[in-house]
């Protein structure tokens, strides 16, 4: 099953690292990783997109707390907001080709952020799936590259991802 | 003051006393303010000497173990090393030279990734990029080596840094806001454990190396209850190998008694331990009439890991076995006891008597002549699970060896390392032929330090664990285990170093090699030439489970059946 997961980190060199190398040594599968700093000097926030059974989220979840800079993880189970964006440069050949393609992207509120004689790029927000049809609806017309983030995510409501509360060390 | 002035005194600060290692380019400041410094500095010959070293010194002695090395290839030989504490869980802290800052990156002369290469195998590394960072570094590295689920952790200096002129302060603040260990078990949890213990007809404790700093706990929690104990390979000594309520070892090699034990057992309560595939062997058949399994680790990532837990339980074993103290009682177990006992009587540890001088003889002869009191340290193959089983530790931090891992050639170097740790005691290397000629360079160091240790090398002239393999599995089929006809005289060996040099080819000749090894005045390596076929039973092969145990060779049950 496909997991979001937030984990909350100390900006140190490497942390990145250590987290995608515990990936690869543990065998979790990685299908997208973005990664962002917050508004708290220090602190990066990572979104990971995960597929594995109920059994290897725990694991992931366990391990990556593990890591000493790793502050949070949330695995987004509950009601969350999830986004991705994407870049599409597509081959625009002529005018009727340039009406057809303004269709595609007014229909899924894209923006256009790039105009040349061949070419447009269009740039668009959404859920993986959203991206997804955006992309086959480009097809026809001839993508001539796509760039995607990975997805971002935020649970909903009042919920965050804020720091464990200050334990005593042992 | 320096850089390398600096982390010597945090060292101090942090109550150092013994560093092992090997100086080099890279890390040539830190050995000159050495120069100066009142910690002692054990020169070892190869840097994985000295972190194996380091690691028995932890083991032994519950305090961090020290390591140092110099940049690119020094510090590689650690790697094995620290992999090895790492599996083991055991605290070291490994100091490392870089080359300067400015030629991080460039390939420089004898530069590595070091941190990189690391990551994987330490609980943490630091790769230093600011000369007053040092103190809290040192200060945090020590904190996370020791604390929670111990291991190792690395620390990278780079030459300039090491050269830097210092301006910072000793006095730092641990601020780690990730990393937080339990140490105190759910109270709701120790209940719901203390009355699944109290409801079983067939309960067992099984122990491992997270339980060896609770010994006291443990023996008083399991006299109270009466619950038979199974130490795990980790976990020998952490219970009185000569105590009635102790069952053995489980696992691959354990006792038939620790697996039927827990073959049978109905509520398991394992304290400290990860569940290792030589310990369960195939999980789905692990433990089939276990219908509680609590599971005490101070690592919440073990519990569920590998079995089907019912009571997980965080916490130090310490402090939760102090819990489950305070509510444990006298349990009726007579059934159970009585089966366990006939496991017991009728299926001993025990060997096939040949005209030879044999491994498992020679072990138990030194157990019996010492009571059990001693350090033990083993190398990797027949000869460690022999040690395992023939030479019942009588305390704690006592029976030091490579579990997870299984590193060859750790035997000589933990005993260096235990040796400083505890000179008072009497340390004797379990060795096999093969494993101790992977570090046997080390013999200098014994030399250098006159270091008493007892090198017990039980030849048989094969990589005898592999070759029983290829015995059981692969239609006899030696491939590349025969180690006799280039082995050295390793009395002569011994005598080329200035050590006392033993042998003993004959069995009636035992006792006097014993008698000789332990009235030696100083180091001494034995050499007892051992029957080259033998096997170690019980065995539950890879994969299998306790019902598939072989209990001695194929061929020779023949034999007797006939």
């Amino acid at each position: 099953m496909r997991h979001v997961i937030s984990v909350l980190v100390q900006d140190h060199p490497r942390v990145l690292n250590r987290i995608t190398g515990l990936f690869a040594r543990r065998g979790f599968n990685l299908e997208s990783l973005a990664v962002g700093t917050t508004h708290v000097p220090g602190l990066s926030r990572i979104s990971l997109v995960v597929s594995g059974d109920d059994h290897t989220l725990e694991q992931v979840e366990k391990q990556l707390n593990r890591l000493i800079e790793v502050l949070k993880v949330t695995d987004h189970s509950e009601p969350h907001v999830e986004r991705e964006l994407a870049l599409v440069k597509v081959h625009v050949a002529g005018v009727e080709e340039r009406l057809a393609v303004k269709d595609i992207q007014e229909a899924f509120r894209a923006r256009v952020v790039d105009v040349a004689q061949k070419s447009l790029i269009l740039e668009l927000t959404g859920d993986s799936k959203k991206i997804d049809s955006f992309i086959e609806a480009l097809r026809p017309y001839g993508i001539l590259e796509v760039m995607r983030t990975g997805a971002v995510a935020m649970s909903r409501g009042e919920r965050t991802l804020k720091v464990r509360e200050k334990r005593e060390a042992v | 003051m320096k850089g390398a002035e600096a982390l010597l005194k945090a060292l101090e600060r942090e109550g150092v006393e013994v560093i092992f290692g090997h100086p080099g380019g890279a890390i040539m400041p830190t050995y000159d303010a050495l120069y100066d410094s009142p910690i002692r500095h054990i020169l070892v010959r190869h840097e994985q000497g000295g972190v194996h070293a380091a690691t028995a010194y932890a083991r032994a002695s519950g305090r961090v173990g020290v390591v140092m090395a110099t940049s690119g290839p020094g510090a590689l030989n650690l790697v094995t090393g620290l992999a090895d504490a790492f599996m083991d869980s055991t605290p070291v802290v490994a100091i490392t030279g870089n080359v300067p800052r400015a030629l991080i990156g460039t390939d420089a002369f004898q530069e590595a990734d070091v941190t990189g290469v690391t990551m994987p195998i330490t609980k943490h590394n630091y790769l230093v990029q600011e000369v007053n960072d040092i103190p809290r570094v040192v200060r945090e590295a020590f904190h996370i080596a020791s604390s929670g689920r111990p291991g190792p952790v690395l620390i990278d200096l780079p030459k300039d840094v090491q050269l830097a002129e210092f301006a910072g302060t000793f006095d730092v603040e641990l601020d780690l806001p990730g990393y937080k260990p339990t140490t105190k078990g759910h109270p709701k949890q120790i209940e719901r454990a203390l009355d699944a213990l109290e409801k079983a007809e067939r309960p067992i404790l099984m122990v491992g190396g997270g339980a060896q700093h609770a010994h006291g706990e443990f023996l008083a929690f399991a006299e109270r209850t009466g619950i038979p104990v199974i130490t795990t390979l980790m976990g020998l000594g952490a219970f009185p190998g000569n105590h009635p309520l102790w069952l053995g070892m489980p696992g691959m090699h354990g006792t038939v008694a620790a697996n039927r034990a827990i073959h049978h057992a109905d509520v398991i309560l394992a304290i400290g331990l990860r569940f290792d595939d030589r310990v369960t062997g195939k999980v789905s058949r692990f433990a089939p009439h276990a219908h509680t399994i609590i599971h005490v680790d101070i690592d919440p990532a073990e519990i569920g890991k590998v079995v089907r837990t019912h009571i997980p339980i965080v916490g130090d074993a310490r402090q939760v076995l102090r819990e489950l103290l305070k509510g444990a009682k006298p349990l009726k177990l007579a059934a159970w006891w009585r089966q366990l006992e006939e496991w017991r009587t009728r299926h001993p540890l025990r060997w096939k008597p040949k005209p030879y001088l044999q491994s498992q003889e020679v072990i138990k002869a030194f157990a019996e002549a010492t009571g059990g009191h001693a350090i033990v340290t083993t190398g990797v193959g027949q000869h460690q699970m022999f040690a395992a089983q023939f030479f019942p530790v009588a305390r704690p931090r006592s029976f030091i060896t490579s579990g997870g891992l299984g590193t060859m050639g750790v035997g000589l170097p933990f005993a260096i390392g235990a040796k400083v740790a505890r000179p008072e005691e009497l340390v004797i290397d379990f060795d096999g032929d093969g494993s101790f000629q992977m570090t046997l360079q080390e013999l200098a160091t014994l030399v250098k330090y006159k270091l008493d240790v007892k090198v017990v090398v039980l030849n048989n002239g094969y990589l005898g664990m592999v070759r029983q393999w290829q015995d059981l599995f692969h239609a006899r089929r030696y491939s590349e285990v025969y180690l006799a006809d280039s082995n050295p005289d390793f009395a002569r060996l011994a005598e080329a170093y200035g050590i006392k040099g033993v042998r003993v080819e004959r069995k009636e000749d035992l006792m006097k090699g014993v008698e000789a090894v332990l009235n030696a005045d100083g180091p001494v390596v034995a050499e007892f030439k051992v029957y080259h076929e033998e096997g170690v039973f019980p065995m539950i092969p890879a994969g299998g489970a306790a019902e598939d145990m072989i209990l001695e060779h194929p061929a020779e049950r023949e034999e007797v059946e006939a």
